[in-house]
């Protein structure tokens, strides 16, 4: 088995210059340039969502209005949350970053269907479209849920956006489809499933969930558009018609949906933590597991959406419910906690992000425990003490998890290393702001401040102000990361085939990648095993000097292996 | 591994082995019917809802469905899969005119479902039997729909503008006498949540109709108003019903009113017995209409992908060692038949 | 198992009661329920600090221990610990069984209201509250005693509102088409703020009232006094406060305006030109007429729609919106 060690010869194409020109671009079929197409896209969507919440947070600085009225507002709020969350989380660690190293991570040449990888992102392109369009054409005002029956009476372009939606649905679900199949099917000779990287494991439970709960919101979304267009009255109470059905199919989705943004941003951290302490993760099985202990939890708790509105009962069950998802997720906590133990932790920017990860998403799943329990979330639901918490889960969690994946991946990516310094500082600009901007937020939750509020009461005001603070703050940090990135794609220095000593397929081969992926399949070790390379210090390359030491054939031995050799 | 000389041009580069492809494709088509039935699923559960709620609206309306043209297109639907399944059959043994032969046969039989369909649209659409506003009223005067929706459309087809302005007087009279019951039951006996339904069981009570609780309120917003104006249009009647809709804003006073297109159950109380109908049938064609609009959908769709795989036949694309695309669409026509064979008694044969 | 749960909560809360009556951010508690909810807020407050203080500690404790020195340097090999896995799974599992016990048994206390309960119908609608009391008056704040528990009983003519006291812990969803309940028992005189908390449209944020919470047996007398509010003030202001209160002004404009209705700018005095192709004089009694028998005279160019408001309004407040009418000149 022969290694490509990195020598330095830049003569060889890689995917990047395999094929010239914009057309090669538009209908490859080859899922890394399909992984970069999304990430320049769904960058673009949060560009947009990030410039409307700008917007949101600065009508919010005073009492009445400030720079918009409202339903220009309303507006604002609801294009922030629909196109960060359907063109920006949701697609965004799957479809870009796992789409660029799934089939890499796994040793496998492509996805299985590069032909629907592709429609994927042209449907993705399409349900951008339709959004944009909407946005143009007249806005949204229903809250990124669009809640009947006020969805079905606005005047503003409901049908536009929820086509649009609609049609993101199926290209997330293509993209479950390709990486369900893909795992099962084409992974090479000795990829077993315990060899599988936890990002892998990550993905995977997430593309279930992609699979099995898409469809739901497909026709909850056909509904309302009949609703609408057709008035079938099936949520209409008007009509005989029942709203509150339509919150819970929306939800049956819409909570899955949450899982689909945060299972894969676990496996990034997984495999930060790991590679960037040079230690065996702790708790290979547990933490692969409780992947997929989430996905199956996920599609048992919407309900806990409607506590204000159901019957004790089903309040009841759907309380205890979401509790039993609490567990999967602090068992993954310390699994990450052990991971650091006496580790060789090196604090640069992916493992920054990783570490604001931990800490963030820690408040976010704490602050959860008071909205499962029922006498609480009474007081706390549709307040900012909501906004808050999803905002730790989705943004301190998902998006951080992106950024330290996209550090992680970058000279992976494009074969170039960024400036490491100014990346520090923008992450704790980010990590700063965003605290600054949502830590208050929970406190004006506790004291009653209603979510989605134009206008409030002066009490509030104060707290508002430093909210909308760090959100600038938070911006210029994201500015400053755009710049050293897109400065690194012209003028960054080199990036060695294996930077960060990291174990698992994707770093045995060439940065960035020839285009199909590898010139032998790799042999696939623990993913773990760090003995497999070593430092070189005249290339800053970790060379591969595998194949693994660990006697890891067939898990048992391997992983019950404290006593195993170091 | 990396030597390409020993692929078929019909294997992708990046699969191994021709089975590796197939057991892709396959369990990739496996689940995309997963996620049909899933999308399916929303319709079945609103179906299920709706009729445990209001069992009385689908023993009603199913009657205007022609069970005889359901249960052909059943037939019709079945003998296409067998057709597809045995296409499938010969296309694995490379019979290239057979399996041609058959998949067109199988596409007859889309072609032949879709038309009957139509039929029955045709029918409804005729009639009123719509969803939602599009709903026109059947009139109970003349007793029980018939077997056949040809039967009996004419007999619906009896002015109802006319009937509903008479009506409309009752309606708003109907409307506050149940208000009181309202106040009374919520405060009284219902818990939380159930308060309406309580509520209107009393007003129920007093006029002898059956107004299901929690939906019988008509809407206040302006909003619809221009939407209940378009429907009444559209059926004919003067701005009938809108005894509810336009009263003024006490929601509590509206609790037992009538919504929109059901003007008939308030003259229940006149001509209460054989013909009763229950309020909020429109719900059931609304359901009706999604679900095999939606089945529709994807025979229309079905035989876009037959057609796919019947030229590529014909261009002799497929042999014995290579057949995975007709296998694959065989696989999405069984789903579309399944899904009917499950349509059909839920919609058809209510009891 | 259920004596093992009281016996936590009474011990955290002998421990907990000594802290002011205000915890953490949460607004000042004005109901009997409030302090429960309280109670259990710090109590998942304090577990989550504890946990989190942990982590961040544990965290930042390896950071600075465990800094890399040689990139050589692979850590220990340990897979996994079965000990420690249980126990750091057990401990939480433990924890949420009880934080979720003790929410539900909170809960049930504020979902289900008193048999005595003094009962206000609450309509929400597009952007404000409407307050109806058993004696049929009508207002838009809420008057509540605070020596007896309340219910409301409320419903939406529109879309879905939420109905949301801070200082009562109190929230439930207000929904076109059925009824729901909430109930509380106000314990502290004073007024506090009531928010709509499900958006509903441009207004949303302007949806907000205020309930005032009477001392003991300054209740009744506010109703009373309430109960007559037509005769304490000039006619016309009264007429135009039932003009809203009432709902008029949905189908009837005061600006000459088409609605649903005629206007009623300009009405009284005019020559009416009726359906049947009769005229009247719209004097006293066909305004009279009109309000409690509707359906007598329908004016030409529009349609019999209009409900009854026999049983909803009395004499003196015909004759209010009478003299609002003759206002309209």
């Amino acid at each position: 088995m022969t290694t490509t060690t990195y020598d330095g010869h830049a003569e060889e194409k890689n995917y990047l210059n395999a094929k010239p020109g914009i057309w090669s671009w538009l209908t490859t079929l080859d899922h890394k340039r399909i992984g970069v197409m999304y990430l320049i896209s769904i960058l673009f969507a949060f560009f947009l969502g990030g410039m409307l919440a700008l917007l949101v947070r600065t009508e919010l600085l005073t009492p009445g209005k400030t720079i918009v009225d409202a339903d220009t507002y309303n507006q604002l709020f609801t294009l922030h949350g629909a196109i960060m969350i359907f063109l920006f989380i949701i697609p965004g660690i799957p479809a870009a970053i796992g789409n660029f190293v799934l089939p890499l991570m796994l040793g496998a040449k492509d996805v299985a269907f590069p032909r629907l990888n592709l429609l994927s992102w042209y449907l993705w392109i399409t349900g951008a479209v339709f959004a944009i369009v909407s946005m143009v054409v007249g806005a949204v005002d229903t809250g990124w849920t669009f809640y009947t029956p006020y969805s079905t009476q606005t005047s503003t372009q409901v049908i536009n956006m929820t086509m649009g939606v609609f049609i993101l649905g199926f290209s997330s679900i293509f993209t479950g489809l390709n990486f369900v199949v893909t795992i099962h099917k084409l992974r090479p000779a000795g990829m077993t499933w315990w060899r599988m990287p936890l990002m892998l494991w990550g993905l995977y439970a997430t593309a279930i969930i992609q699979v099995l709960a898409t469809p739901v919101l497909g026709i909850t979304l056909l509904l309302l558009v009949a609703e609408r267009a057709l008035g079938v009255g099936i949520f209409d109470p008007s009509l005989g018609g029942d709203p509150l059905l339509y919150q819970h199919f929306f939800w049956f989705y819409s909570h899955p949906a949450v899982y689909i943004m945060i299972l894969p941003a676990m496996g990034v951290i997984s495999e930060l933590i790991s590679v960037h302490s040079r230690k065996t993760i702790f708790g290979y099985h547990a933490i692969a597991l409780s992947s997929v202990a989430i996905a199956a939890f996920s599609f048992i708790v919407w309900g806990h959406h409607m506590f204000t509105a159901m019957s004790p009962m089903g309040n009841m069950i759907f309380s205890a419910l979401t509790f039993s998802v609490s567990i999967p997720s602090a068992v993954k906590t310390f699994n990450w906690l052990a991971t650091l133990y006496r580790g060789h932790i090196r604090l640069n920017a992916p493992m920054l992000y990783a570490l604001a990860f931990i800490f963030l998403f820690g408040i976010g799943g704490l602050t959860g425990l008071f909205l499962g329990a029922l006498a609480t979330d009474i007081h706390l639901h549709d307040t900012y003490f909501i906004v808050a918490h999803f905002h730790y889960v989705m943004f301190g969690g998902t998006v951080i998890a992106f950024l330290g994946g996209i550090h992680h991946w970058w000279p992976k990516m494009f074969g170039r290393m960024y400036n490491e310094n100014l990346a520090r500082i923008a992450c704790l600009l980010i990590f700063l702001g965003f605290n600054f901007t949502f830590f208050t937020q929970f406190i004006l939750g506790t004291m009653g401040m209603p979510r989605r509020y134009y206008d409030y009461i002066d009490t509030f005001a104060t707290l508002h102000q430093f909210s909308t603070m760090g959100s600038y703050i938070m911006a210029v940090g994201f500015f400053l990361t755009a710049g050293y990135l897109i400065h690194s794609l012209v003028a960054g220095e080199r990036a060695v085939e294996n930077p960060w000593g990291a174990a698992t397929l994707e770093w045995r081969t060439a940065s960035p990648p020839i285009e199909h992926n590898f010139h032998e399949t790799p042999d696939a070790n623990y993913p773990y095993d760090y003995s497999v390379n070593r430092y070189n210090p005249e290339t800053g390359n970790y060379d591969y000097i595998g194949p693994s030491r660990v006697d890891d054939h067939g898990h048992a031995v391997g992983f019950h292996g404290a006593e195993s050799t170091t | 591994m990396s030597d390409h000389s020993d692929h078929p041009s019909y294997l992708g580069h990046h699969y191994d082995t021709v089975e590796q492809q197939f057991d892709s494709g396959k369990l990739g088509m496996w689940l995309f019917l997963a996620t049909e039935i899933l999308l399916f699923a929303g319709l079945f559960c609103a179906y299920a809802i709706y009729r445990k709620n209001h069992p009385e609206v689908f023993i009603y309306a199913h009657q205007f469905l022609d069970k005889n043209l359901g249960g052909i297109n059943t037939l019709v639907l079945i003998t296409s899969s067998f057709t597809m399944a045995m296409a499938v059959r010969m296309a694995q043994l490379g019979k290239k005119q057979a399996t041609a032969g058959l998949l067109a046969l199988t596409l007859l039989g889309g072609v032949g479902f879709l038309g009957i369909k139509a039929v029955e649209y045709e029918h409804k659409w005729k009639h009123g039997l719509l969803w939602g506003t599009k709903y026109r009223d059947q009139d109970a005067e003349h007793g029980t729909p018939g077997e056949h929706g040809g039967e009996h459309g004419t007999e619906g087809e009896t002015a109802p503008g006319e009937h509903s302005l008479r009506l409309s007087l009752p309606g708003v009279e109907i409307a506050h006498a149940a208000e009181d019951a309202g106040h009374g039951a919520a405060g009284n006996e219902a818990t939380s949540g159930e308060a309406a339904a309580n509520g209107t069981e009393h007003a129920a009570d007093g006029t002898e109709h059956s107004a299901s609780g929690d939906a019988t309120m008509s809407e206040g917003a302006a909003a619809e108003g221009a939407q209940m104006d378009a429907s009444a249009d559209e059926s004919g009647e003067p701005a009938p019903i809108v005894g509810g809709e336009a009263m003024p804003h006490s929601g509590l006073a509206k609790g037992a009113s009538q919504p929109q297109g059901m003007a008939a159950p308030a003259e229940a109380g006149e001509g209460h017995g054989t013909g009763h109908k229950p309020s909020n049938v429109h719900i059931f064609f609304g359901i009706y209409f999604l679900m095999t609009g939606l089945h529709g959908l994807h025979v229309i769709a079905g035989m876009g992908a037959i057609s796919w795989v019947l030229i590529r036949t014909l261009r002799g694309d497929f042999s014995a060692e290579y057949s995975t695309p007709v296998d694959l669409v065989g696989l999405y026509w069984h789903l579309v038949d399944l899904v009917w064979i499950y349509l059909f008694p839920l919609l058809y044969l209510i009891h | 198992m259920n004596l093992v749960f009281d016996l936590i909560a009474q011990l955290a809360l002998m421990g907990v009661a000594q802290t002011a009556n205000k915890t953490f951010y949460m607004p000042p508690q004005a109901s009997a329920s409030a302090a429960h909810v309280d109670w259990l807020f710090d109590l998942i407050l304090w577990i989550s600090v504890f946990f989190f203080v942990l982590i961040v500690i544990l965290m930042v404790m390896f950071i600075v221990k465990y800094r890399v020195k040689d990139p050589n340097a692979e850590g220990p090999r340990i897979y996994h610990n079965t000990p420690l896995e249980i126990t750091w799974t057990a401990i939480p599992l433990a924890i949420v069984v009880v934080i979720f016990w003790l929410g539900f048994k909170g809960y049930m206390d504020l979902a289900v209201p008193p048999a005595n309960a003094y009962e206000i119908q609450v309509t929400g609608q597009k952007w404000k509250w409407l307050f109806t009391y058993p004696n049929g008056y009508v207002d838009e704040i809420l008057h509540v005693p605070s020596d007896r528990p309340v219910t409301l009983v409320m419903t939406s003519t529109d879309v879905i509102h939420a109905m949301y006291i801070p200082a009562f812990r109190a929230k439930t969803d207000v929904m076109p088409g059925r009824y729901t309940k909430i109930w509380f028992d106000a314990t502290e005189p004073g007024t506090y703020p009531l928010f709509c908390a499900e958006y509903c449209g441009t207004g949303h944020s302007a949806m907000i009232t205020e309930v005032l919470v009477h001392g003991p047996g300054e209740f009744e007398t506010w109703m009373d006094e309430a109960a007559n509010w037509i005769a304490t003030m000039a006619p016309e202001e009264a007429g135009l406060k039932l003009y809203s209160m009432l709902g008029c002004q949905q189908c009837h404009s005061t600006t000459g305006a088409a609605g649903i209705g005629p206007t009623w700018a300009g009405l009284f005095g005019s020559e009416r030109k009726m359906k049947d192709g009769s005229t009247i004089v719209a004097d006293e009694n066909y305004i009279r007429q009109s309000i409690l028998e509707p359906q007598a005279e329908i004016v030409a160019g529009f349609d019999p729609v209009m409900p009854t408001f026999q049983g909803r309004i009395k004499d003196d407040g015909i004759a209010a919106l009478i003299a609002y009418m003759k206002s309209l000149q």
